[in-house]
C-alpha cells in the first residue's frame, strides 16, 4: 500500500499532468503513474473531493473521467509540479550523464545528431529546471569502461538500428577458445558497468549476453534480424546471472586472503568460518570458469563439493606440474 | 480501516497544499485547521497531527514558510510561496521524453528508482503534452542500469547530499580485521561496476578511497548537514582512478602454450613455433603483477608452462600445488 505522502506526491504530480493536456488517455495515464485504472479512478475522487471550508466553502479542483478520458477544468494552485527534490534531481542527473557515455560509445565519431544530442538537452533543461536540487549530482558519478576502441559499439548500434543480424566471434574465457555465431541484435545493455549486446543467438537458440570486450569481430551481415516472438529480454535487476535452481550447487572454502572472492561472484550463499575463512556456495550451468577459479587461487580455495569438481580441479593441477619435473 | 485513514490523512495534507500556494498572507495554524477538514477538535492531538503533518509537507521538498501571521502579535503562520514550489517551465521536444523514459529505468535500488521515476514524472507534468510520449519508440541506444545492493550505498548517498561526515568500520583487502574510519566524503564513484566513496579521511588527514562492499556494519553521521567543504577543483573520478591505477605491463613472460589451447595467450602474446616441441608454441606476452599474473596462468593448467622469469614460474607451481591438497 502506498504511504499518505507517497500518495501526495503522485497526485500533485498527476494533477498538472493532466491539466496541461486538457483531455487524456485514463489507461495511458494510469500505465504512465504505474498504477491501475482503479487507483488512479481513487485519486481522481480525492483530489476532486478536497473542499476548503475556510473563508467561504470551495472545491478548488474540478475534474472529469467518463468514456475512459480525464480531464481537468480547474486545478487551482497546483495546475504546476512540484520542484524537484534534491534525490530527484540527482538520480535522473546521475542516469542521464551515464546514458550520454553510454551512448558517446555507440556513436560514430563523424556523427554529431543521434541519442547522444537528446541526451546533451536534457540534461541542460533538467540543470537548468533544477537549480541547486542538482548540485549534489555531480559529486556522484559513473564511470563506464570503454568497451573498445574498435569501434565494435557503433557497429552493434548501427546493426540494431538496421534490424541485421550480426556474425561474432566471441571469445568465451571460461573454456579458453574463440566461437563462431550468428546473433541477432536486442539491444546494447550496461550492466555493473560493462556493456553487452543482448542478442537471440542462432547457435544456442536462446537470449544471450555478449560482453563487447570478450567480442573478437563483428560482421553486420546483409540479412536481417530475426528475434523470435519467444525471445524475452532479460531481466537484468538482479545482475545478469542468473542461475537456475537445476544447476549444480557448487561449494568452495577461501582463505583469508580470498575471502573477498565472494565479494565478486554470485553467490548463493557466503557463511563466514573462525579464523577468517569463508564459505560460499553458488549454482553454474557451467563449471569450467569454477575450476579456473580454483586453480588461480591454489591453496587459498579449495572445492569442498561437488567431488567431480574437485577431482578435476586435482587432475588439473597434477598434471600441469608434471611438466615441471 | 486503515485505508480510509490514509486517505483522509492525503486529502487533508493536499487541501494545505492548495490552501497555503492560494494565500498570499502568512495563515496561522488555526486558520488552517478552520479551512481544512480532518482535524480533531482536541487541542493537543490537533496540534501533535499538525506538527507531522508540516514534517510531512517538508520531507516532501514542500517549501513551507514560516512568518508572523499578522503584524500585530506574534501568531506564527504558515504559507507557500508558487516561485519557490513551482517547477520552471520546461518542454521536452519528443526525442528527449523518449530519453527520459530510458534515464528513469537507469537506477534499479527501489528508493533511487523511485526518485528519479518520480523526478521524470513530474517533468513530463510539467511538459505538457507537446512532449509526444508514447509516441516514439525509444532509440535503440545503449540501456544502462545501475546497481547499489551494498547497503553502506543509501547512508553515503545522503552523507554526499547534505555534506556530512560519517564513520564506519572497513575490512581493507587482505586483513582481517575492521578499522574504523572518520571520513568527509566528497564524492561517490561507480567504476567498473564497483561503488567508491572519496573523501578526507581525518585519521590519515589525507584524501582517501573506500570500496563500498568493504564497508561492514552500519555508516553513521559524524556531523551536521553541510560540514563538509569540498575542496575546489576536486574531481572525485579521478581520486578513484588514481586509486585503482593502470597497470603498467613491465614484465615478460617467456611461455610454452600448447598450439591448439590458450586462444587469449596466443591472441595477445608474441608467438613463435616451439622447433624442439612439436605442438607447442612459445609466447613471449607482457603483464604487471607477478601475483596476480601467476594466479591467471595457473588457470590454463597443463596447457602453459611457465619458462621464466623464475619468480613467475615459481608462484605459479606454488599455486598448482595448492591446489593439489
Amino acid at each position: 500500500m502506498v504511504t499518505s505522502a507517497e500518495r501526495l506526491r503522485r497526485l500533485l504530480a498527476l494533477v498538472p499532468y493532466v491539466a496541461a493536456r486538457r483531455v487524456v488517455g485514463l489507461a495511458e495515464t494510469a500505465a504512465t503513474f504505474g498504477m491501475t485504472e482503479r487507483e488512479l479512478i481513487d485519486d481522481l475522487n480525492l483530489a476532486w473531493c478536497v473542499e476548503l471550508r475556510a473563508p467561504e466553502p470551495y472545491c478548488p479542483i474540478d475534474l472529469s473521467y467518463e468514456d475512459g478520458e480525464i480531464s481537468i477544468s480547474q486545478a487551482e494552485s497546483i495546475a504546476r509540479p512540484l520542484r524537484l527534490a534534491a534525490d530527484e534531481a540527482s538520480a535522473l542527473l546521475v542516469a542521464l550523464r551515464m546514458l550520454a557515455e553510454a551512448a558517446s560509445f555507440g556513436q560514430h565519431s563523424n556523427s554529431d545528431h543521434g541519442d547522444g544530442d537528446a541526451v546533451a538537452r536534457l540534461i541542460a533543461k533538467i540543470e537548468d529546471a533544477a537549480g541547486a536540487a542538482g548540485a549534489a549530482s555531480s559529486q556522484v558519478s559513473v564511470q563506464i569502461d570503454r568497451p573498445d576502441a574498435r569501434g565494435l559499439a557503433a557497429a552493434l548500434s548501427g546493426a540494431l538500428s538496421a534490424r541485421r543480424r550480426v556474425h561474432l566471434r566471441y571469445y568465451v574465457p571460461s573454456r579458453d577458445e574463440a566461437t563462431e555465431r550468428d546473433v541477432d541484435p536486442m539491444r546494447l545493455l550496461v550492466v555493473e558497468g560493462r556493456t553487452y549486446l543482448e542478442g537471440w543467438c542462432r547457435r544456442a537458440e536462446g537470449v544471450r549476453h555478449f560482453r563487447l570486450d570478450r567480442v573478437l569481430s563483428v560482421d553486420v551481415l546483409d540479412v536481417p534480424a530475426e528475434v523470435p516472438e519467444t525471445a524475452e529480454p532479460a531481466d537484468v535487476d538482479g545482475g545478469l546471472f542468473t542461475a537456475s535452481p537445476s544447476d549444480v550447487l557448487v561449494e568452495i572454502e577461501l582463505s583469508p586472503a580470498a575471502r573477498y572472492v565472494a565479494e565478486d561472484c554470485p553467490c548463493e550463499f557466503v557463511t563466514d568460518l573462525p579464523d577468517g575463512r569463508r564459505r560460499m556456495g553458488l549454482r553454474t550451468p557451467d563449471t569450467a570458469w569454477l575450476r579456473r577459479l580454483v586453480l588461480r587461487h591454489g591453496e587459498d580455495a579449495r572445492v569442498v563439493s561437488p567431488a567431480g569438481l574437485a577431482d578435476e580441479v586435482r587432475e588439473t593441477a597434477a598434471a600441469a606440474l608434471a611438466q615441471y619435473e | 480501516m486503515e485505508v480510509a485513514l490514509s486517505k483522509r490523512r492525503t486529502e487533508r495534507l493536499l487541501s494545505i497544499v492548495v490552501l497555503l500556494l492560494s494565500s498570499r498572507r502568512y495563515l496561522t495554524a488555526e486558520q488552517i485547521r478552520a479551512a481544512v477538514s480532518g482535524y480533531p477538535e482536541e487541542q493537543e492531538s490537533f496540534k501533535r497531527m499538525f506538527e507531522r503533518d508540516k514534517e510531512e509537507l517538508r520531507d516532501l521538498g514542500i517549501p513551507l514558510e514560516t512568518g508572523r501571521a499578522n503584524q500585530f502579535d506574534d501568531d506564527l503562520g504558515y504559507r507557500i510561496s508558487r516561485q519557490d514550489y513551482e517547477l520552471p517551465e520546461i518542454h521536452l521536444e519528443p526525442d528527449e521524453a523518449a530519453v527520459l523514459g530510458i534515464a528513469s529505468r537507469v537506477w534499479q535500488s527501489a528508493e533511487l528508482a523511485g526518485a528519479a521515476t518520480g523526478a521524470a514524472l513530474k517533468l513530463r507534468a510539467a511538459s505538457g503534452e507537446a512532449d509526444g510520449e508514447g509516441r516514439v519508440t525509444p532509440p535503440p541506444g545503449i540501456q544502462p542500469r545501475l546497481t547499489t545492493q551494498e547497503p553502506a550505498f543509501g547512508p553515503l548517498w545522503e552523507a554526499v547530499r547534505d555534506r556530512r561526515p560519517v564513520t564506519f568500520d572497513h575490512l581493507a583487502i587482505g586483513r582481517s580485521e575492521v578499522k574504523k574510519r572518520t571520513l568527509e566524503p566528497w564524492g561517490v564513484v561507480n567504476r567498473r561496476g564497483r561503488w567508491y566513496v572519496a573523501g578526507y579521511d581525518r585519521a590519515r588527514d589525507a584524501p582517501r578511497v573506500f570500496r563500498l562492499n568493504r564497508i561492514t556494519g552500519p555508516v553513521k553521521f559524524a556531523g551536521p548537514p553541510g560540514s563538509v567543504k569540498v575542496p575546489d577543483g576536486t574531481d572525485v573520478r579521478e581520486l578513484v582512478k588514481d586509486w585503482d591505477r593502470p597497470l603498467t605491463r613491465d614484465h615478460t613472460a617467456t611461455l610454452r602454450v600448447r598450439a591448439d589451447a590458450g586462444f587469449a595467450l596466443h591472441r595477445w602474446g608474441r608467438v613463435t613455433e616451439d622447433a624442439a616441441n612439436p605442438g607447442w608454441d612459445l609466447v613471449a606476452i607482457d603483464y604487471s603483477d607477478p601475483e596476480w599474473y601467476a594466479g591467471y596462468l595457473a588457470e590454463f593448467g597443463p596447457d602453459v608452462v611457465v619458462l621464466g622469469p623464475p619468480e613467475l614460474r615459481e608462484a605459479v607451481i606454488r599455486r598448482l600445488k595448492g591446489a593439489l591438497t
